[in-house]
């Protein structure tokens, strides 16, 4: 098989046994659903409901602020009892709405799917911004913007994501596989919006399940899927474009610069669900996996439900918990406790115990060994920003072109120094980001 | 062999002379004030007083530009010896050092989650807030110890910032770069301090730190010239800082500290002794 893949990157032992023969499993209402405002890359939504206020699923309980933000909707039908600041997975109180669940899991009977071929473009759009869907893969950008590209950015291709490089994850792995008809009818829907005939599939050579059965059913709708070769990070935006199209994204801009729209599986299923059915983004598929779990699972999931209801969904915790990640090892956030709400962007739960995790040992001093450059899937020197970004230069910093790190971990993971690149890196691009604000 | 000895030697001479023409002719005039100034100047190069490094200022100073009392790290003395060089008159600030208000070290408050990252309080304070429970607490990874000039600044074993009251200078360069604003500005002769900068109720410090102001009010009630309350936290009223002394032991959990008598636990610094201000004469 041609497997294409980007100069760089790493091969992470990829962890997927544990769950990825285990088929979606819908996972139960919770009592209680915290459902924070801000659960997307943009300005956080809005409440518009009150405590006391019943609500039916999938009505909107959030208003978008700004064009680069999007409305948020109940997950399931009960009352309001509390708008307040919860604990986010940011580790941070930031504000939520809270719903004490009644059991019917009752629609709301004034949404209405529509025929994608009776509507227009603009019309798809604005039902896709109404939906609140975000990109699925765990960035949750707002889907409409990346559909909505100036008038002078020609767009020819449309790459659907199914790489799944991070280990541990297997819920898009499971979607195809499980999901396709949604899958393939929201490419459509996607490829009405853009005007555009030509879509990928890139998918890593370690799902040939997905790859075979995706190549059989997208041959009869036009669709290409594109084998990759197993390597982290693969499914990064910039990575993928590389890969599939051989195009190389400028520094500093957007895939639409070369003519490109990126959008995961999960978002082009959720994109049919929000035109045909007229279903707002309330549920997704994670993983919740690691060696800290009893039976790992891939659950649909309510947005809001407590990570501790999935664990107990799952069996249970397997031994101490050392480690709780949302989302993947690489880039996944650490949680501070099981009492945080799954979002939109929750791919996935990995727990950890001591025995499971690295023995932390002291950081070094770098030794110039250049592993971190070899892996960087941008090319950059992480070692020599990172060290200007210890000694807070962050003019050298920004020369060294700090801002176009994506933040993979690859440099991380590499060193033999145990040196915390990544958070280095990202202080750094905090504070050029913010001398840039204040000149 | 002779020739090359002239040639070189005439070469060398021609050279000479031209060196001692352009001195003459093209000489710098420095005001001997500027030089004198810099000899007495600590020449830490801080950056306290706003100019780039001691001979900026004593530029600035020479021309008239500035006020030698910004030179907080001299002290009265520099202050004094500047002014005399400048033939005005000194005014000297009341001496000032920074405290930091906290002494909830690793042992004392609690933990959000264990930090493995880069030592600096500015990065940590970027994840989650950073790892201490409490909002306001000394982080401990030493930031503000890196940045003082005059190595002032310890951090403890367990993790907690102290300031000497001996070296410090008042520079304010550790107050500019703690992501918490736990360091204060206090006056060098108030030696008893709240070491507590959470503005949480009372239950909620006891939950994370043991030695955490709890806002019982009961130093404002024993000592109410010497004591405000704001926001959950005291705080002492430093133009009375000899009456809060007489207090110390009522604080239930000692978060009221003399620094005569000692720094906080772990402290290697030796008590400082506190300069006593001349009582005043009318």
């Amino acid at each position: 098989m041609n497997l294409k893949t980007f100069p760089g990157g790493l091969h992470p032992p990829d962890s997927k046994h544990y769950s990825a023969t285990s088929p979606i499993a819908v996972c139960p209402l919770p009592e209680q659903l915290v459902i924070p405002m801000g659960q997307h890359i943009g300005a956080p939504a809005e409440a518009c409901v009150a405590v006391g206020d019943l609500v039916k699923k999938g009505q909107l309980i959030a208003t978008a602020k700004g064009f680069v933000s999007v409305p948020i909707h109940a997950s399931s039908s009960g009352e309001v009892v509390a708008v307040e600041p919860r604990l986010h997975p940011m580790g941070k109180l930031l504000p939520a709405v809270v719903i004490k669940t009644d059991g019917e899991d009752c629609w709301d009977d004034t949404l209405q799917g529509a025929d994608p071929a009776e509507l227009s473009g603009d019309e798809l759009k604005n039902r896709i911004r109404a939906a609140g869907i975000v990109g699925m893969g765990g960035a949750t950008f707002p889907t409409h913007v990346k559909l909505s590209p100036p008038e002078d950015k020609k767009i020819d291709t449309l790459i659907i994501n199914g790489v799944e490089c991070e280990p541990f994850l297997t819920a898009d792995h499971r979607l195809m596989l499980e999901e396709s008809e949604r899958i393939f009818d929201g490419i459509d829907i996607l490829r009405k919006i853009l005007g555009i005939e030509r879509a990928v599939i890139g998918i890593e050579a370690n799902k040939p399940d997905a790859i075979e059965k995706l190549s059989r059913e997208g041959a009869a709708r036009n669709v290409a899927v594109q084998a990759l070769q197993v390597k982290y990070p693969q499914g990064a935006e910039k990575q993928l474009i590389d890969a599939i199209t051989g195009r190389q994204v400028p520094s500093g801009t957007l895939p639409m610069e070369v003519g490109v729209v990126v959008q995961n599986v999960g978002t082009a299923a959720a994109v049919s669900d929000a035109i045909r059915l007229g279903r707002p983004l309330v549920e997704r598929v994670a993983t919740v996996t690691g060696p800290g779990i009893k039976q790992p699972k891939n659950l649909l999931i309510r947005i809001g439900t407590p990570l501790s209801f999935l664990v107990e969904q799952c069996g249970g915790l397997h031994g101490e918990p050392a480690k709780i990640i949302m989302g993947g090892p690489m880039m996944g956030q650490t949680q501070l406790s099981l009492d945080i709400p799954a979002i939109r962007g929750t791919s996935g739960l990995l727990i950890f115990r001591q025995e499971d995790l690295p023995k932390k040992l002291e950081a070094g001093p770098c030794i110039r060994c250049g592993r971190c450059v070899t892996a960087c899937p941008i090319h950059l020197a992480p070692t020599t920003i990172a060290a200007y970004g210890r000694l807070d230069m962050l003019d050298e910093a920004n020369a060294y072109n700090a801002l176009d790190c994506i933040e993979c971990g690859c440099c991380t993971y590499i060193c033999p120094a145990t040196l915390p690149l990544v958070q280095t890196i990202r202080y750094a691009k905090g504070g050029i980001m913010a001398k840039k604000r204040t000149i | 062999m002779l020739a090359a000895v002239l040639s070189l030697g005439g070469i060398g001479l021609v050279a000479a002379a031209a060196l001692g023409v352009a001195a003459k002719k093209f000489a710098v005039e420095i005001d001997p004030r500027e030089a004198a100034i810099l000899e007495v100047l600590p020449g830490a190069n801080c950056g306290a007083c706003g100019f780039p490094g001691c001979s900026g200022f004593a530029k600035a100073l020479v021309n008239g530009s500035t006020a030698p009392s910004l030179c907080t790290p001299g002290g009265s003395d520099t202050v004094h010896k500047i002014a005399q060089i400048l033939g005005v008159e000194a005014v000297t600030a009341d001496p000032k050092v920074a405290v930091v208000l906290c002494q909830g070290d690793n042992r004392k408050a609690t933990e959000k989650y264990r930090y493995l990252g880069l030592e600096d309080c500015n990065a940590a304070q970027k994840i989650a807030d950073g790892p201490k429970n409490c909002p306001g607490g000394c982080l401990g990874l030493g930031t503000c110890a890196r940045v003082c000039p005059f190595g002032a600044i310890e951090i403890t074993v367990d993790g907690l910032a102290v300031i000497s009251r001996e070296k410090c200078t008042g520079c304010e360069k550790c107050i500019a770069v703690c992501p918490r604003r736990v360091i204060r500005m206090t006056p060098l002769d108030a030696s008893t301090h709240v070491l507590c900068n959470s503005h949480d109720k009372g239950a909620a410090v006891r939950k994370y730190c043991q030695v955490g102001c709890i806002a019982c009010t009961l130093c404002k009630k024993n000592a109410p010239e010497a004591y405000k309350i704001e926001a959950f936290l005291a705080e002492v009223i430093y133009e009375h800082h000899r009456e809060a002394a007489q207090v110390l032991e009522k604080c239930p959990t000692r978060c009221i500290r003399d620094f005569s008598t000692g720094y906080p636990e772990g402290s290697s610094f030796p008590p400082p002794t506190v300069p006593v201000k001349p009582a005043q004469v009318d």
